[in-house]
C-alpha cells in the first residue's frame, strides 16, 4: 500500500510538472493558432466516426439533422447539452487517449476521438 | 365480415396487408381474426354481457417541432385531440406513449398539458427520449406528468379488470445500444405481475418498441426479452409503443405488438431512407400519415381491438 501511495504521489508530481511545462509551452507558442477539428452530425451518424487529433485540439460537433442529438463521452469526460439543428458543442482534448462517445438520445450513434502526441 | 371475429390466424395475416389504411383488430388468446374498419363501425361486435370500454393512444406529439414536413406540431396535436373528442364512444382515458415534447422545454410541456386539458379526460404518460433532455435528465417531465411514478417514471394501474403497465425504455441508454429497461425496472415488473391471475388482460405501454423493428436505427429494446418472459404466462397481452411514427404490428405467442402513428410527422419505413429522420412528405399528404389509435376492450373475451385512424380520415 505504501508503495502504491508512493507511486501515486510520484505520478501526481509528474502530472503537476508536465502541466507546468505545458503551460510554459503554451506561453511560448501563444501566437500559433489552437488546433481544431470538426465532426458533422448528419443522417443520425457522426460523419467522421474516428477522428485522430493532437493533444490540445478543440473538436467541434455540429448538428446538421432536423432532429436533436447529444454528444456524450462513454467515460463521463464530456457531455453536451441537447443540440438542436445547427447547434454546436466543443471540447478541448488536453491529454492523449481514446475517447469513445455516443448520442444519448440515439445510442446506436457512436464515435471516437483518438488523441495522440 | 363479423364472423372473422372468431377466425383463424390466416385471416389475421391477411389483414396485415391493409393494416395501414385503418383496421379493427380483435384478439382472442393472442391470435384472432380481423374485420374491416368500416364494417366494424357499421356493426360493432356484440353478444357480450359486459359493456366494452375504450381508451385512446396518442403518441409522439413532439410539441415544439416546426420543420418540414410539419411547421406546426401544435396544430396537428390539436387536430388529434379534436378527433378524440369527436369519437362516438367517449374513451375512459388517454395514454400518451412519449415524445410529448421536441426538446423537453417547459413551454413545450406546458403547451402539451394545456392542450390535453381540452380533451377533458385523464391522461397517462410515459416519456420518450425527447422528454429526457432537461439538464436533470427527465426530472422536468416527471414533475409534470409522472408525479406518482417509480424510478424513471414506470407504474401500473388497473381499470375495469385490465392491468395496465407503463414502462420506460428511454432512460440511461447505453452506447451502441437501443432502448433499455434496466434491471431495477425489470425487478419491479416481476413483483408487479406476481400473484396476478394469468387470465387478467394486460396492456403494456412504452415509448420505443418492445420488439426489434429495425436494429440499424435503434428501433428496439435491448432487454425487452426479459420483460416479455415475465408476460408470457398471461392469456392476453397487448403492447402499445410509439417512437417510429408509423404503424407496425406483430403477434408473438399470446402477445400482440402495435406501434402508433405520430401526431407530428411521419418517419420512413425501416431501411427505406438514409436515416430515420422526418419523412418530408408534401403538405397534402401529411394528414394521412398522422393519427391516433382507439383501443376497445371487451371484458370476458380477452380481446382488444385497435383502430388506427388518420387526421385526414
Amino acid at each position: 500500500m505504501t508503495r502504491a501511495f508512493k507511486m501515486l504521489s510520484f505520478q501526481a508530481a509528474t502530472l503537476v510538472a508536465s502541466a507546468l511545462m505545458m503551460s510554459a509551452v503554451s506561453q511560448m507558442t501563444r501566437a500559433a493558432p489552437a488546433p481544431a477539428a470538426a465532426v458533422q452530425i448528419d443522417n443520425f451518424t457522426f460523419k467522421a466516426p474516428v477522428v485522430t487529433v493532437k493533444p490540445g485540439t478543440t473538436v467541434t460537433w455540429t448538428n446538421r439533422d432536423d432532429i436533436p442529438h447529444t454528444v456524450v463521452s462513454k467515460d463521463g469526460v464530456f457531455k453536451s447539452k441537447v443540440l438542436d439543428t445547427g447547434d454546436q458543442f466543443s471540447f478541448t482534448f488536453a491529454k492523449p487517449g481514446q475517447f469513445g462517445y455516443y448520442c444519448s438520445l440515439h445510442p446506436h450513434m457512436t464515435g471516437t476521438i483518438v488523441v495522440k502526441g | 365480415m363479423l364472423d372473422g371475429l372468431d377466425g383463424e390466424r390466416r385471416d389475421f395475416l391477411k389483414c396485415m396487408a391493409w393494416a395501414g389504411t385503418g383496421a379493427l383488430f380483435t384478439f382472442s388468446a393472442g391470435v384472432g381474426g380481423s374485420i374491416g374498419l368500416d364494417a366494424a363501425l357499421a356493426s360493432p361486435p356484440n353478444g357480450t354481457a359486459v359493456q366494452p370500454f375504450t381508451f385512446v393512444q396518442l403518441s409522439d406529439s413532439h410539441i415544439g417541432f416546426n420543420k418540414p414536413p410539419n411547421a406546426d406540431a401544435k396544430a396537428t396535436f390539436a387536430e388529434a385531440i379534436a378527433k378524440v373528442k369527436a369519437l362516438s364512444v367517449k374513451p375512459d382515458f388517454i395514454i400518451h406513449t412519449g415524445d410529448v415534447s421536441q426538446l423537453s422545454r417547459d413551454d413545450q410541456f406546458d403547451d402539451a398539458e394545456q392542450m390535453l386539458k381540452a380533451a377533458g379526460l385523464p391522461v397517462f404518460f410515459i416519456p420518450g427520449e425527447h422528454d429526457m433532455l432537461d439538464p436533470d435528465g427527465g426530472k422536468a417531465f416527471l414533475q409534470r406528468f409522472g408525479k406518482e411514478t417509480q424510478g424513471a417514471g414506470w407504474y401500473s394501474f388497473d381499470h375495469r379488470g385490465v392491468h395496465f403497465v407503463a414502462l420506460v425504455n428511454v432512460a440511461d441508454l447505453k452506447p451502441g445500444g437501443m432502448g433499455n429497461l434496466g434491471p431495477e425496472q425489470l425487478k419491479w415488473l416481476k413483483s408487479d405481475l406476481t400473484g396476478r391471475s394469468s387470465s387478467t388482460p394486460i396492456v403494456v405501454f412504452a415509448h420505443i418498441p418492445l420488439w426489434t423493428v429495425y436494429a440499424d436505427w435503434g428501433w428496439g429494446t435491448d432487454d425487452a426479452a426479459e420483460a416479455l418472459k415475465l408476460l408470457a404466462r398471461f392469456g392476453s397481452v397487448t403492447v402499445l409503443n410509439g417512437h417510429i411514427h408509423q404503424i407496425t404490428q406483430k403477434i408473438e405467442g399470446r402477445i400482440a405488438f402495435h406501434t402508433a402513428r405520430s401526431t407530428a410527422f411521419p418517419q420512413p419505413a425501416p431501411g427505406t431512407a438514409p436515416s430515420p429522420g422526418p419523412l418530408k412528405v408534401p403538405p397534402e399528404q401529411l394528414h394521412s400519415m398522422l393519427g391516433i389509435t382507439d383501443a376497445l376492450l371487451v371484458r370476458g373475451r380477452d380481446r382488444i381491438a385497435l383502430i388506427d385512424s388518420t387526421l385526414s380520415a
